[in-house]
């Protein structure tokens, strides 16, 4: 069973965001970078697909500056086998999903693989977008919002759990597939301290844009980037018991707010 | 290429809520504004459209639509799109919209912006505005190529009735069927009149302070005393310790929500917690810790025992709506 994994370093998720002086993008100084907590799922699906058939490769492919290497290691480290570190600085700000799915396939389409995970989304631009344009230029269909896999012994075909509205759908999928990883999937493992040693002699290879021979701009442009209203600690609601600051609260709601 | 083409969804025989909000808004830009609706069943939904300002409706009709099917779906789409031909093509960002939207943005081989919460034009160009960060911080963003396509938030808009002409076309499309390699073998949706979070006007949430799963029935008795439309969520804390599934929680890593009442029982307020709930319109939290970074974001706080309070509040709504 080989797999590819797509991953994204991104800001931790306690992070407090600032906007740059430019105005287009967030400030980084200060921040903490960790592999996209959807992506944890993706890596951990990887491994334990790779443990059930006890063969096989863990690719993982990644868009990102130097620092992002950081988050690679942490995936090389719970035991993926390889990484590709598309470094690319006409990449760094301006990649939308479409650019950057274009050059994940690029990469992808060298390596090995039955199934292509990712995480359902990054956690900073929040588009929620590559795992189905990444299938498109694959050409192989993709299941996004994964919640269970099993694959078939010959590895033709899977039988995937997706989220859906309000429940879940049970769905057969031909491999190779692009499956998007939604939480609940798994229980992301941590990396050991000799997991840690050896993700140091992995092999990661780099590689730019032109590497790969893309040749694809982003199809949106990011013109402003603001900070929503500070919201005002309002007030707080009186009273001697618990009861009482009940019937004051909805009283609130019902006469001031007009919610209720 | 001119016009907006809206993607009109279907869950269990009827139009979605955001259907009629994007068309309401799809309608002030005075453009003529195209729906395609696809479902087992269509055709009947489409006098409905009209009402909120749909000029032409392309229905695509048949019992092997009745459930979501992402490539046969954009397959059917895409005809539609071809043969309508749209400067802007508007979807709604419902746990369906996410998966099909990208889908159709990528067989257009074109960009798409995911979950906007506004929209303008800037001569033929459309301006989004869209949350990053579950809402940390807010873009305008724009297209560089056409068709310009948009999935837009629920609740962003208000639906107003602005009868379109409504004329329904049935469209033949024809399906690749080789290309189809998923099969949907079962749907299992949970019997509930409850809305989706990010549609819900009221939510009732719980965190660490609720101590337990045993802790939220009572915020489900909150939740349905405040009457339909009302639904409940959970912190990550609850949800990571297995008190409440995933699809309950609210934050940077669940979903992101915007209701008119955000009910946070026994949540502290961890960032990314604020980041998936800055944006509903009033916050009340109760949390008998008076120093919880929630009561710094909440309009109205209340500090004591939610076990106390919860059910007292429930008592006082249902006094209330009688």
């Amino acid at each position: 069973m080989n797999t590819v994994v797509c991953m994204k370093q991104v800001p931790d998720t306690e992070t407090l965001i600032k906007v740059n002086p430019e105005g287009t993008g967030i400030a980084t100084e200060g921040i903490k970078w960790v592999m996209g907590p959807y992506d944890e799922f993706a890596v951990e699906e990887a491994l334990q697909q790779k443990e059930k058939f006890k063969a096989g490769t863990v690719s993982i492919v990644s868009l990102g500056p130097d620092r992002a290497i950081e988050a690679i290691r942490t995936g090389l480290a719970m035991g993926a086998d390889s990484a590709v570190h598309i470094n690319d600085s006409a990449f760094y700000d301006k990649a939308d999903p479409y650019a950057t799915a274009a050059v994940l396939a690029a990469a992808v389409k060298n390596l090995e693989y039955d199934i292509v995970f990712l995480g359902k989304q990054a956690i900073d631009d929040d588009s929620g977008q590559v795992p189905a344009i990444l299938a498109e230029m694959l050409g192989i269909p993709v299941i996004t919002q994964v919640l269970k896999l099993e694959v078939e012994a010959d590895k033709s075909k899977a039988t995937v759990t997706r989220e859906v509205e309000g429940g879940h759908a049970i769905i057969d999928v031909t491999l190779p597939a692009v499956l998007s990883a939604q939480k609940g999937l798994n229980e992301p493992r941590y990396a050991s301290l000799p997991g840690i040693m050896k993700a140091k002699k992995k092999p990661v290879d780099v590689k730019t844009a032109a590497d790969l021979g893309v040749d694809v701009g982003a199809m949106t442009v990011i013109k402003e980037m603001t900070l929503p209203p500070a919201r005002q600690a309002g007030k707080i609601i009186e009273g001697e018991t618990p009861e009482e600051k009940a019937a004051n609260l909805a009283k609130a709601l019902h006469e001031e707010a007009k919610l209720i | 290429m001119a016009g907006i083409l809206i993607y009109a969804e279907v869950q269990k025989g009827e139009l979605k809520k955001g259907a009629f909000e994007i068309t309401s808004k799809a309608k002030e830009f005075g453009q003529e504004v195209s729906a395609c609706i696809i479902g087992s069943g269509a055709e009947a939904l489409a006098p409905e459209l009209a009402k909120y300002g749909a000029d032409k409706i392309y229905v695509v009709d048949g019992p092997e639509y009745e459930n979501y099917v992402t490539e046969a779906f954009v397959q059917a789409f895409v005809q539609v799109a071809q043969q309508v031909q749209p400067a802007i093509i508007l979807t709604s960002s419902t746990a369906q919209g996410k998966d099909f939207t990208p889908a159709i943005a990528a067989r257009l081989q074109v960009g798409c912006f995911s979950d906007c919460v506004d929209l303008s034009l800037n001569g033929d160009k459309i301006v989004v505005k869209r949350p990053m960060y579950a809402g940390k911080a807010y873009v305008l963003a724009e297209a560089t190529a056409t068709p310009q396509i948009a999935s837009i938030r629920p609740n962003s808009f208000p639906i107003n009735e602005n009868a379109g002409a409504g004329a329904v076309e049935k469209v033949a499309v024809s399906i690749d069927a080789a290309k189809i390699k998923t099969v949907v073998k079962s749907v299992e949706i949970a019997e509930s009149d409850e809305p989706d979070q990010t549609e819900a006007e009221i939510i009732v949430s719980g965190g660490r302070g609720m101590k337990g799963p045993d802790g939220f029935p009572m915020i489900e008795a909150l939740a349905k005393a405040l009457g339909p439309g009302s639904t409940t969520g959970a912190s990550r804390a609850a949800v990571d310790a297995g008190w409440r599934d995933h699809a309950y929680q609210v934050g940077q890593t669940g979903k992101t929500v915007s209701p008119n009442l955000y009910i946070a029982c026994g949540i502290s307020g961890a960032i990314q917690h604020l980041a998936g709930m800055g944006t509903s319109k009033v916050i009340v939290a109760i949390n008998k810790d008076a120093e919880a970074p929630i009561f710094s974001k909440a309009d109205y706080g209340v500090v004591d025992d939610l076990f106390k309070v919860v059910p007292a509040l429930t008592e006082e709504v249902k006094k209330i709506r009688s």
